[in-house]
């Protein structure tokens, strides 16, 4: 009995010593299910770490805490700090996650450091980098960042008229007579396609035309066959096109199948989808300043300016890359961050693949548009 | 011999009309659909009369002598029908068809397609089946007009006789674009439906560039295919300028007939157009021209 006793209390001791422990000198993980408390974090000893504290506070979106401990809030207020990761207007960046960072150490002198933080955001369509140069420095017995703000462009608040065009369709309904005819659905037809064994998989390049006068909702399809005609894979281009085409637009696509050889395909079956749909004109996306840059990360760079006046919410830019004889090499893809707000630039980035690069000689980009409030 | 044939025939008419009194049930060869229909019978006693057709049985009691009525609309599918007439000591068995009115009541007209290029021989095909009220097909061969009316009021029209029920045509796209309304006529009863000739690729891209602060304002002209005929608006126009060793291109959309786009305004940069496969004309903007 009395052993039981000692047990007892041991346990309680220990308990209570953990509890002491771990509030005192709490880990990243428990800080983060807590919600931390600026009192219980120990002051940043070194600048990597007053920069780990930022982006952990900006993973959890603690707002407060994290411009709280800025070196240069003076500069900006929290509502901006806040919308430099957010965005002002509803974009990509509004639904993002941190997902990870790393601090890489630049320069350090005395009482002032260059850190570079790559950040990782997750989202619906894919991860974004996002890349800074953060000034971290010593305040005392403290490390702060002074955080190097890319403040949003601001509209002046005007009327811009714009001549909007769209199509409205009027489909067979339930009460028409068999005879009656449907609307014709859009021709398109597929002007270039070109399998390439790449990376272990089977990778289809293409582009579609629409050849008609009106809008086309398009999507592809390619099966594989092998040589005694049994389908190997069927799979669809994605997000790795522009689905909606405009009268004479062309698109790229591409359509991954990773588990396939090539040496197995005996024939391709194409399968392009098109259908009538009631379509916007609207906005009209201005790409300017396309550089594509070379190794050691080859990437085509750009700024996306929306010369209409409606706001765009999410822009996607698709870029076709072809060698010298004109043959299609990649096809590539990449979301702007930020809504467009007319007549602001926002850049983007297309990666390329680092062993495609020499092979490139010229490159076509093409935008595409989501604005939630689309005039319907 | 006079006396001889006369006696022949009086024989052969009267061996008929001893006939037609024994026969139960008499009924016509052919029936139009929907028409009442009366049926005499002869004999005595009850019997039981079934009608049976394409989706359709009818049955009535009746007394042998009596004559039975079929109401307007009773019979009204078209074929080929059997009545049964069943008495305590005998069964008789006439066979009838129901026909098609001949005046037609409504057409399905299939006209295809509803959109195409202008100036296509054969391009618009059209078939009219003409049904009557009862939606029966008029086997009777009747006179369909078709007619093509287009923009500018040139009329294409040609008439055709039914065959079993279709008559079918073939007509040349007009070289002006436009609606165009297709009609098919027979008796009293029009069908329409909207046929959209389109214009084809721009014949002749010409741009020009102005100046207007740091940018350049791109217009083309009025886009028109080789046959004079307006491209249609929303028509992808792509417009790429380079610089050194960067571009910059607008996507923009045709708005009555004219694509515009703005781009930065750098001195040595060279301009270019084009929509789809067609290329237009080239601008070298040198500072202020």
């Amino acid at each position: 009995m009395s052993s039981g006793r000692l047990l007892a209390l041991l346990l309680t001791a220990a308990t209570v010593a953990f509890i002491v422990v771990g509030t005192l000198w709490p880990m990243d993980s428990a800080r983060a299910m807590a919600g931390t408390q600026a009192g219980l974090l120990p002051a940043p000893a070194s600048p990597e770490a007053a920069a780990g504290n930022l982006l952990r506070e900006v993973a959890r979106r603690n707002w407060e805490e994290a411009y709280s401990s800025l070196a240069n809030r003076n500069e900006f207020s929290e509502l901006e700090f806040m919308r430099d990761f957010t965005g002002a207007y509803p974009g990509l960046r509004t639904y993002a996650t941190l997902d990870s960072f790393e601090l890489h150490p630049l320069h350090a002198s005395g009482d002032e450091t260059e850190i570079r933080a790559v950040l990782q955001w997750s989202t619906a369509v894919g991860t974004f980098p996002d890349v800074r140069d953060l000034q971290v420095v010593r305040t005392g017995d403290r490390w702060q960042v002074a955080w190097p703000i890319v403040k949003e462009a601001r509209v002046p608040p005007q009327v811009i008229p714009v001549n909007y065009l769209r199509w409205d369709v009027i489909y067979r309904g339930p009460e028409d007579d068999w005879g009656t005819q449907d609307v014709e659905a859009p021709h398109v037809r597929i002007v270039d396609m070109h399998p390439i064994d790449r990376g272990g998989g089977v990778v289809v390049l293409g582009e579609i035309l629409n050849e008609d006068v009106v809008p086309a909702f398009t999507t592809v399809k390619a099966t594989l066959s092998a040589k005694d005609g049994s389908a190997i894979a069927t799979e669809d281009a994605f997000d790795k096109m522009c689905h909606i085409l405009l009268p004479k637009q062309v698109t790229p696509f591409r359509i991954d199948f990773p588990d396939v050889r090539l040496s197995q395909v005996d024939s391709i079956r194409m399968a392009p989808s098109p259908n009538l749909v009631a379509a916007s004109a609207d906005p009209v996306i201005e790409i300017e300043d396309q550089k594509l840059s070379s190794l050691p990360e080859p990437a085509l760079s750009a700024k996306l300016v929306n010369q209409s006046g409606q706001i765009v919410n999410v822009a996607r830019v698709l870029a076709t890359f072809y060698d010298k004889s004109g043959q299609l090499v990649w096809v590539s893809g990449s979301y702007a961050d930020r809504a467009l707000l007319p007549q602001a630039a926002v850049p983007v980035t297309i990666p390329l693949p680092a062993d495609l690069a020499s092979k490139v000689s010229s490159y076509r980009v093409i935008a595409t548009t989501y604005s939630s409030s689309r005039f319907q | 011999m006079k006396i001889l044939l006369t006696l022949w025939l009086g024989l052969a008419v009267s061996i008929s009309q001893a006939s037609a009194q024994t026969r139960a049930l008499t009924l016509p060869r052919t029936v139009p659909a929907g028409a009442a229909l009366s049926v005499p019978t002869n004999g005595t006693g009850e019997g039981v009369l079934y009608i049976v057709g394409p989706m359709e049985v009818l049955k009535r009691t009746l007394q042998l002598g009596d004559t039975v009525v079929f109401h307007q609309g009773e019979l009204h599918n078209a074929g080929h029908y059997t009545a049964f007439l069943e008495a305590p000591s005998s069964r008789e068995i006439v066979d009838f068809d129901v026909v098609a009115q001949a005046e037609p009541a409504s057409i399905s007209f299939l006209a295809k397609p509803s959109r195409l290029a202008v100036n296509l021989p054969d391009g618009i095909s059209g078939v009219a089946y003409l049904f009557d009220t009862f939606h029966n097909l008029i086997l009777q061969s009747a006179q369909v007009s078709f007619h093509l009316s287009e923009t500018e009021g040139a009329i294409q029209t040609h008439l055709v006789a039914s065959r079993n029920g279709v008559a079918w045509v073939q007509m040349a796209s007009a070289p002006k674009a436009g609606i165009a309304q297709f009609l098919a006529t027979a008796g009293g009863v029009t069908e329409k439906r909207i046929v959209q000739q389109v214009p084809g690729d721009p014949c002749l891209i010409k741009m020009t560039a102005r100046r207007a602060g740091d940018q350049l304002v791109l217009e083309t002209e009025p886009l028109r295919d080789c046959r004079g005929n307006p491209v249609a608006d929303g028509t992808m126009v792509t417009f790429t300028e380079t610089y050194q060793d960067s571009e910059c291109t607008v996507d923009a959309p045709l708005k009555h007939g004219i694509a515009r786009a703005l781009v930065p305004a750098y001195s040595g940069s060279v301009i270019s157009v084009a929509s789809g496969v067609v290329m237009g004309n080239e601008i070298r903007w040198q500072a202020g021209r």
